[in-house]
């Protein structure tokens, strides 16, 4: 009888081995490769290391971290079916950012609509690879370059894909610097590159401050009222921070309650990348399709550059267009970079600053007219 | 032409037309609160007696 009981024992030992199999052990590498980018090479560590944490521990057999009682599970119905996670970064987002840079000059808004073009052009590519409706939009919505917003559409169409469409979503978010400088290159003149911006002078008194995330957010509920949930909690913050009377709350939303959403987020979202749902074609489908959405963000944002450039008879340097994308402040210094290289006495940065934060309500507003097309479509 | 189609090409017309129209409204909106709140100087840097 003892030796039974030992050798049954024994036997429930290493069962970790003998069930793993060559997906997982894949997905565990791919795990340690989003480790390796996040630890050793500095890239967006704050997502990558729980996110690549989070992958290896759903693939490993028979832990059943995500099964109905695992703790994985229980993160991701709290903060991803409920979309608790990236409503609370919104706050923390809007309690960092600062929209004086767009407030000086509100028309760059523009370009901020148009580097969301990339977001509806590779809806249409998906659908003509075979996705469905509700995945290309999930697919598309890589191209908003905006995290937060990526996770809140796709948990709420598509959360098998949750897993790939964010590690791409942030992936190339990373990879702007090195994405967006041939296009801004390639679509612009020797002089359009050359061009200098006037300088940015204080013209946004407190009051504009504090009503313009009041504005934003009653504009949005009139617009498209299904985009509020993501409107409104951005804007929450942003009136936390400029009305000064609620530092606690800014200072909190910013730092500790971002830092640990954060943290449960990357977990949940690695907790998706489990062998079966991650590794098919589809995946490397939506990586491919995540590359053109943010390629042609930055196209599109330079070409109205170039369109806004001829209209004010050359004031507007069409480089700041790329930064019209949600990938703040990166693709702003991204912008000061480049029209440095070509021009030293040309500082772009607070214009594409402007552009950048344009590029942030731009994701948002794309979204949520999104979200109320496909509710008044009755997709959903 | 199919229902897929007819979706994506209804979301790309109205979704990226409502973005850009919504936006421009938008900016105009920015422009006129500060013609309602202009920018003083004296009130960013009130002199102190």
């Amino acid at each position: 009888m003892l030796w039974e009981s030992v050798l049954a024992a024994l036997g429930s030992l290493g069962g970790g081995v003998t069930q793993l199999t060559v997906p997982h052990i894949f997905m565990i590498a791919i795990g340690c490769a989003l480790l390796y980018l996040g630890i050793a090479r500095g890239i967006e560590p704050l997502l990558f290391v729980p996110i690549g944490f989070g992958a290896i521990l759903v693939n490993i057999p028979l832990a059943g971290l995500m099964g109905e009682e695992g703790f994985l599970r229980t993160l991701y119905n709290m903060g991803i079916i409920t979309e608790l996670f990236p409503i609370l970064i919104f706050i923390g987002i809007g309690a960092m950012t600062d929209f004086a840079p767009l407030l000086e000059n509100p028309k760059i808004l523009l370009l901020g609509a148009a580097g969301q073009f990339g977001i509806f052009l590779t809806l249409l590519l998906a659908l003509g690879l075979g996705y469905t409706e509700l995945e290309s939009l999930a697919i598309g919505i890589i191209g908003a370059c905006d995290g937060p917003t990526a996770i809140f559409v796709t948990s709420t169409y598509a959360p098998h894909l949750l897993g790939s469409v964010s590690v791409a979503a942030y992936s190339y978010m990373s990879l702007v610097p090195i994405i967006q400088p041939p296009i801004m290159r390639a679509l612009t003149t020797e002089h359009e590159k050359k061009i200098t911006m006037h300088t940015v002078h204080k013209s946004v008194s407190r009051n504009t401050k504090i009503l313009f995330p009041i504005l934003v957010t009653l504009f949005t509920a009139l617009v498209a009222p299904m985009g509020v949930p993501l409107m409104g909690p951005l804007m929450l913050g942003n009136l936390m921070k400029e009305s000064g009377v609620v530092e606690r709350l800014a200072n909190t939303s910013a730092n500790e309650i971002a830092n640990i959403v954060t943290l449960l987020l990357g977990l949940t979202i690695g907790a998706t990348m489990e062998a079966g749902q991650f590794l098919n074609v589809r995946t490397l489908g939506i990586f491919a399709l995540g590359f053109v959405a943010i390629t042609l963000d930055t196209a599109m944002g330079v070409l109205l550059g170039k369109l806004m450039c001829f209209a004010s008879g050359g004031k507007i340097n069409p480089l700041i267009g790329a930064a019209g994308i949600s990938a703040f402040p990166m693709s702003a210094r991204v912008v000061q970079t480049v029209g440095f290289q070509y021009n030293k006495k040309s500082h772009l940065l607070m214009h594409a600053m402007g552009a950048n934060t344009g590029g942030q309500i731009g994701s948002v507003m794309a979204a949520a007219i999104m979200l109320s097309i496909v509710s008044g479509m009755g997709l959903v | 032409m199919s229902e897929r189609w007819i979706f994506g090409l209804t979301m790309t017309i109205v979704g990226m037309g409502g973005t850009l129209v919504s936006l421009w409204l938008l900016s105009v909106l920015i422009g006129l609160l500060k013609k309602v709140f202009p920018y003083h100087k004296e009130h960013a840097h009130p002199k102190h007696h």
